[in-house]
């Protein structure tokens, strides 16, 4: 066993990002443990245009935003291992992976920061009837394939989930060369940006059926040979009288992200139902004593800057423990009403002495006009009006110092919606 | 003519008319916003998007290297442009910002790399 200070479990952009920040802020013995054999997690892969926007002011591909961010790690000597696998984290912070050079290791580390990321719902995690065949890839296995390995998945395409992945890949998968049919979603709407249905869909006239969805799978020879696919009711239960077959070899799917949070329940860190990701407090730090959360295995974002943004706070956060130790005493919970899904942190440390917080979360619905209000105990301490909210878009809240000073004092903060329309 | 277009500046995503029959007064309506009108003309007059895409690499660390047109192309060149790219090859080393073909289809517009490419 050896001993680190910080040992950070993946190598993306939250990694990246909080790995910089302790260092940052003052530690030198940072460890980054990443499975794959190079760093940037998912970025790697998302080859389009359109991050970095907030962080850098200019449009970047995934790749050249997980160049800046790793370049900050090279500059500062930051170790990191490559394909190295993280198979368990106990509750006393000692972090055990396996990897080809070094077989299995374990670091007993002061502090853990998770940065594991989401995984793809599988098919089965929809329990899509039909045939067991060759042609069904999640639509970031498609991208990997495509975008890394030069691979081709298929010719005929449809893409079920209109999330901002599938409408990726639509164009994606147009630009290689394959006929995308259809891209066919459960929900009235999509959670996919306006621009990615415009730039990915629109411009090469790829049908979106809102209110449908596959409902069989057919296959020839093990390939995929048609999809069935039909109109959904308002309980979202398929209407077989509405149901047509499209010709077609490949079944992409798109049909949400999972926060990876195995490693955090070996812990015993408790997790969030709403969000699948670990209950914070505003320093990021987990119910576990050390253990610190952030990134998309914390909740999913929908900008990386965002990621960046909340990596570098717990990045800061998790120095600051190894540096003091825990100083949290009492806690004021955080909680969303009213068409607010969560909040995240879930609950705000009276102790500590930043200078602002920031209060990230999610609505469950549409809604126009909307003022968007922050409680404390009751009383309006903030308000602000959005012309509209969706579920597909982050929301975010900063409270001043002068307002944290008066959270402290508080029992409990609620953040919700009044008036607007659906 | 009359089309109908959404607007990509924000989450409200206004459904746009634009009446282009007057090509001196093109007629914007739906947005609401000013910058729904500079979008639905730009649209209509000469509409252009980044492309992005791959090349193999030879003797790299990894096996392609990302690339896209260092600034938006003509949206009627992005098959021709992507056709470009498909039959380029590059050699490791590659760096970010490289060019690996230059004056895509003869847009003024070079394909550069988006991602480092070590020799092996």
């Amino acid at each position: 066993m050896t001993y680190r200070n910080i040992v950070i479990v993946g190598g993306g952009p939250a990694g990246l990002a909080a790995a910089t920040a302790a260092y940052d802020a003052g530690e030198r013995d940072i460890v980054i443990l990443e499975r794959e054999e190079m760093l940037g997690g998912i970025l790697n892969q998302c080859i389009h245009n359109g991050f970095g926007l907030h962080t850098f002011k200019e449009e970047l591909t995934g790749p050249e935003y997980a160049a800046r961010f790793e370049q900050l790690v090279y500059d500062r000597g930051i170790e990191y291992r490559l394909g190295s696998t993280v198979i368990n984290v106990s509750a006393d912070k000692v972090v055990t992976y396996v990897s080809e050079k070094e077989g299995l290791q374990k670091i007993s580390a002061k502090a853990i920061v998770l940065t594991c990321g989401c995984r793809e719902r599988p098919r089965g995690g929809i329990n899509i009837a039909g045939a067991r065949a060759a042609g069904i890839f999640s639509a970031g296995t498609a991208q990997k394939l495509v975008n890394i390995d030069g691979y081709m998945p298929g010719k005929e395409v449809v893409i079920l989930g209109s999330g901002d992945i599938g409408l990726i890949m639509a164009r994606r998968m147009t630009f290689e060369g394959a006929k995308v049919k259809a891209v066919v979603e459960l929900m009235p709407y999509s959670s996919g940006l306006n621009r990615n249905i415009v730039q990915c869909l629109n411009d090469f006239n790829i049908p979106l059926m809102f209110s449908h969805t596959v409902v069989d799978i057919k296959a020839t020879d093990g390939r995929v040979s048609s999809v069935v696919i039909a109109a959904v009711d308002e309980r979202l239960q398929p209407v077989m009288s509405t149901a047509q077959e499209i010709t077609c070899d490949t079944l992409l799917l798109s049909v949400g992200l999972l926060p990876e949070n195995e490693l955090a329940g070996y812990a015993n860190v408790q997790l969030s139902p709403v969000t699948n990701g670990a209950v914070v407090d505003d320093q990021m730090m987990t119910d576990v004593e050390g253990i610190f959360e952030c990134g998309n295995v914390l909740h999913v974002h929908d900008l990386v800057d965002y990621v960046s943004e909340e990596a570098t706070h717990a990045g800061k956060c998790a120095a600051a423990y190894v540096k003091n130790g825990n100083t949290a005493t009492e806690y004021v919970p955080t909680c969303g009403t009213n068409g607010v899904r969560y909040v995240v942190p879930q609950k705000i440390r009276k102790d500590d002495n930043y200078e602002q917080i920031s209060l990230r979360m999610r609505v469950a619905n549409a809604f126009r006009n909307v003022e968007l209000a922050v409680l404390l105990d009751g009383e309006k301490i903030v308000s602000r009006r959005r012309p509209i909210v969706t579920p597909g878009e982050m929301e975010t809240v900063v409270l001043n110092s002068e307002l944290v000073k008066r959270v402290k004092q508080g029992g409990k903060l609620e953040v919700t919606l009044l008036g607007g329309t659906k | 003519m009359v089309k109908q277009l959404i607007c990509i500046n924000c989450p409200l995503g206004c459904h746009l008319e634009v009446d282009d029959s007057d090509k001196e007064n093109i007629k914007v309506t739906g947005n609401t916003c000013p910058r729904g009108k500079v979008y639905a003309i730009s649209e209509v007059t000469a509409p252009k998007r980044v492309v992005t895409g791959s090349v193999p690499v030879a003797n790299g660390d990894v096996l392609r290297v990302s690339v896209k047109t260092a600034s938006p192309i003509p949206k009627e060149k992005i098959f021709d442009c992507l056709r470009e790219i498909k039959a380029t090859r590059a050699v490791a080393p590659v760096h970010i910002g490289d060019v690996i073909c230059s004056n895509v289809c003869n847009t003024g517009v070079d394909v550069v790399a988006t991602r480092n490419a070590n020799k092996i």
